[in-house]
């Protein structure tokens, strides 16, 4: 008997998006079939809802209901708003790589100062010239993930980065993603490649110009981290207030690698970041850290799988989530522990603080563990300031909201102090200090 | 007029009355002890004093330098000038112990309207007291408290009274958890401290602090109010005695 699929509203929605994008999607031929091979995939599946695990907390078909137009291209005026933000929103010494409303803006990036060693090209550029199959496949990969399909299918431009054997790249190399336009949707991906024994920083800003609201953001990255390599990867998510932001990586560890991972999100009425890590090559190394600040309505969620693959690895998971007034977080780790990855050494914390009596945590650690020579942990807590600490630091003049801004603070420290390179931590930390200060 | 004044002061705490109408006179430059048994409503004194949430004032008033004490925020009374040294000091990690002490003393200089510190100037002025209570620069850069000694504990919380200036000192059992050798160098900072312009609210269970910090005034306490006061001599008598009498007579 034939199957006769009933589609929503939404999902009607989002049929019509593709069809109106497909133009101007870049990559015809071997790309376009990936392409509609990954749409069918999310059509499959529609928008996550909660019936789904891995988005239990974050029914997108709730939260979002539909997939919005895509974004037209930046005008010259949409380009001078985006400067400003890129300019606010700079790493010091960052190479910066942007991207307005999908599109690769190289009047606004530093593509002149790149150092040797590190080769960046165009994805739209990669798309629309690859014949090769694996290499067409490797930037547009997927997992099961709807939204990852989603990102596949209508990913508009991002960057292609390779950085050569045993090159240490010095200055951090900075993606910019700023959104100018209203009620409109951006998908953007990036591919990243470190040769062995490589060294590289890279960070990921989501940013919005005066003016944009109500955007939809779905990004990935997928990255090759190389034997012997080690890449420091900061996610910083300060997008619009009512501007959703789904982004994904895909990335895979090699063997004596290192991936120190790092994401921060503080705006944004939807916010979910997920990443799927491999540790692919024995004696490789993950330090993953990650901070929510939540206030208003705001619904954050970072949800993060780490696959132990082969023996001898190491992961270290540190969450933390910090919500105020009605807003809600969710934290979610699974590690897996595949059968024969001996000697695995993995540990995992969510704790959640909650400053007010209408926050909402939801904190998520699992294990999956089908080897028995390893040594996993996993801790979850949420709740209130210590109302102990604060009298102390009152007793000694600090004012309400200063007592608390400093045990925030200390509080975010733990996961804040293992970003590497250290100059990216003061970076960090002052965009901390900037959504506290928006308390007092 | 007295720098701390406590009228008629009746607190409880979760319906339970611990002051029963104590009343207590501290005078600029003077330094009082209060002794007396576990449960008479010391610490209560002295966490009233200095602001602590939680407590119930039922009656009373609570002076300082003419002004109404308990209409002030916990962190307004430090501003005035109000210093509680905690019998137990928390430990908040990520906090290192210097950047408390930075927003701890501009926190109170602000409020003030004084000039706050340079960073320059804070380091050089931190150091000074640090070194003169022998507290090494490494513990100023961990943690605020974590991993401290009792006796780095109660160092700290006299390095930040040093510091901070206040003009009413209220030690709440200090020599808690201290060995006869940070005893003596605890005392001697308080020592240090003392000044015609500051009061001092030493509370004890023991007699063997007073022998290091010699006080004005001891006062014992029963069952939430004062039952006597008199000069040192009152703690040799106290040692020989004991509590009970004082706990009969209430």
């Amino acid at each position: 008997m034939k199957q006769v699929m009933t589609k929503t509203v939404a999902g009607r929605a989002t049929d019509d998006v593709f069809a109106a994008a497909h133009g101007r999607l870049p990559g015809s031929g071997l790309v376009a079939h990936i392409r509609a091979r990954a749409f069918e995939a999310y059509q499959r599946a529609g928008l996550p809802h909660r019936r789904i695990e891995a988005w239990k907390y974050t029914d997108l078909r709730t939260l979002i209901g539909a997939v919005l137009p895509l974004a037209p291209r930046p005008d010259a005026a949409a380009l001078m708003r985006a400067a400003v933000s890129v300019k606010q929103t700079a790493v010091d010494r960052a190479v910066k790589l942007v991207l307005v409303d999908g599109i690769f803006a190289p009047e606004l990036s530093d593509v002149d100062s790149l150092e040797d060693g590190v080769d960046v090209w165009s994805l739209r550029e990669v798309l629309e010239d690859t014949t090769d199959s694996a290499m067409a496949g490797l930037v547009l990969s997927t997992t099961t993930d709807a939204v990852i399909s989603l990102n596949a299918a209508m990913a508009t431009d991002g960057f292609v980065i390779t950085i050569a054997e045993g090159e240490a790249v010095k200055r951090p190399i900075q993606i910019v993603h700023v959104a100018t336009g209203s009620l409109v949707s951006n998908f953007t991906r990036s591919y990243l490649q470190l040769g062995q024994g490589a060294h590289a920083a890279v960070v990921e800003s989501f940013v919005s110009a005066e003016g944009a609201s109500g955007y939809q953001t779905n990004d990935a990255t997928i990255a090759l981290v190389g034997d012997e390599a080690s890449l420091s990867h900061i996610r910083l998510a300060s997008d619009a207030a009512d501007a959703v932001n789904i982004s994904s990586s895909i990335i895979a560890v090699g063997a004596k690698a290192k991936l120190d991972f790092f994401s921060m999100t503080c705006s944004g009425s939807v916010s979910r970041y997920q990443g799927f890590v491999t540790l692919t090559g024995e004696g490789s190394k993950l330090s993953a850290n990650a901070v929510n600040l939540i206030r208003h309505k705001q619904h954050v969620d970072t949800t993060m799988v780490v696959d132990h693959a082969v023996p001898h690895c190491t992961s270290r998971e540190k969450f933390r989530a910090v919500i105020d007034e009605c807003g809600r977080s969710v934290l979610q780790g699974r590690i897996v522990v595949r059968p024969g990855a001996q000697k695995t050494d993995a540990t995992l914390t969510t704790r959640a603080l909650l400053l007010s009596d209408e926050a909402r945590a939801d904190n998520k650690p699992e294990l999956e563990i089908l080897a028995d020579d390893v040594t996993c942990g996993h801790g979850s807590t949420s709740g209130a300031l210590d109302g102990a600490l604060v009298f102390y630091l009152r007793a000694r003049g600090l004012s309400e909201k200063d007592a608390q801004a400093l045990l925030i603070g200390a509080f975010l420290g733990e996961a804040i102090e293992e970003i590497v390179p250290e100059s990216l931590r003061d970076f960090v930390t002052a965009q901390t200090e900037h959504w506290m200060q928006a308390r007092r | 007029m007295a720098l701390l004044e406590v009228r008629d002061l009746h607190v409880g705490i979760e319906g339970c009355e611990i002051l029963r109408g104590l009343d207590l006179a501290v005078n600029a430059g003077e330094v009082h002890a209060i002794m007396g048994p576990n449960g008479s409503g010391k610490s209560t004194l002295s966490h009233v004093i200095s602001g602590k949430p939680g407590y119930q004032v039922n009656a009373g008033q609570i002076l300082f330098n003419g002004e109404d004490l308990l209409a002030m925020e916990a962190s307004e009374r430090a501003t005035r000038g109000v210093f509680l040294a905690f019998q137990y000091p928390v430990e908040i990690p990520g906090a290192t112990t210097m950047n408390f002490l930075r927003a701890a003393l501009n926190a109170q200089r602000k409020a003030r309207t004084q000039t706050e510190f340079s960073t320059p100037d804070f380091i050089k002025r931190v150091r000074e007291v640090a070194n003169s209570l022998n507290i090494p620069q490494s513990m100023l850069k961990r943690g605020l408290n974590v991993g401290f000694s009792g006796g780095e504990k109660k160092r700290n919380e006299i390095l930040q009274m040093a510091l901070l200036e206040p003009s009413l000192c209220i030690l709440d059992e200090i020599d808690s958890g201290l060995d006869i050798d940070a005893l003596r160098i605890v005392a001697g900072g308080i020592n240090s401290l003392r000044s015609s312009e500051r009061a001092m609210i030493v509370i004890s269970h023991y007699r063997r602090l007073l022998d290091y910090i010699v006080p004005d005034v001891v006062h014992v306490m029963s069952k939430g109010q004062i039952r006597k006061s008199g000069g040192k001599e009152l703690a040799l008598e106290l040692e020989a005695c004991g509590y009970a009498q004082f706990e009969d007579a209430a």
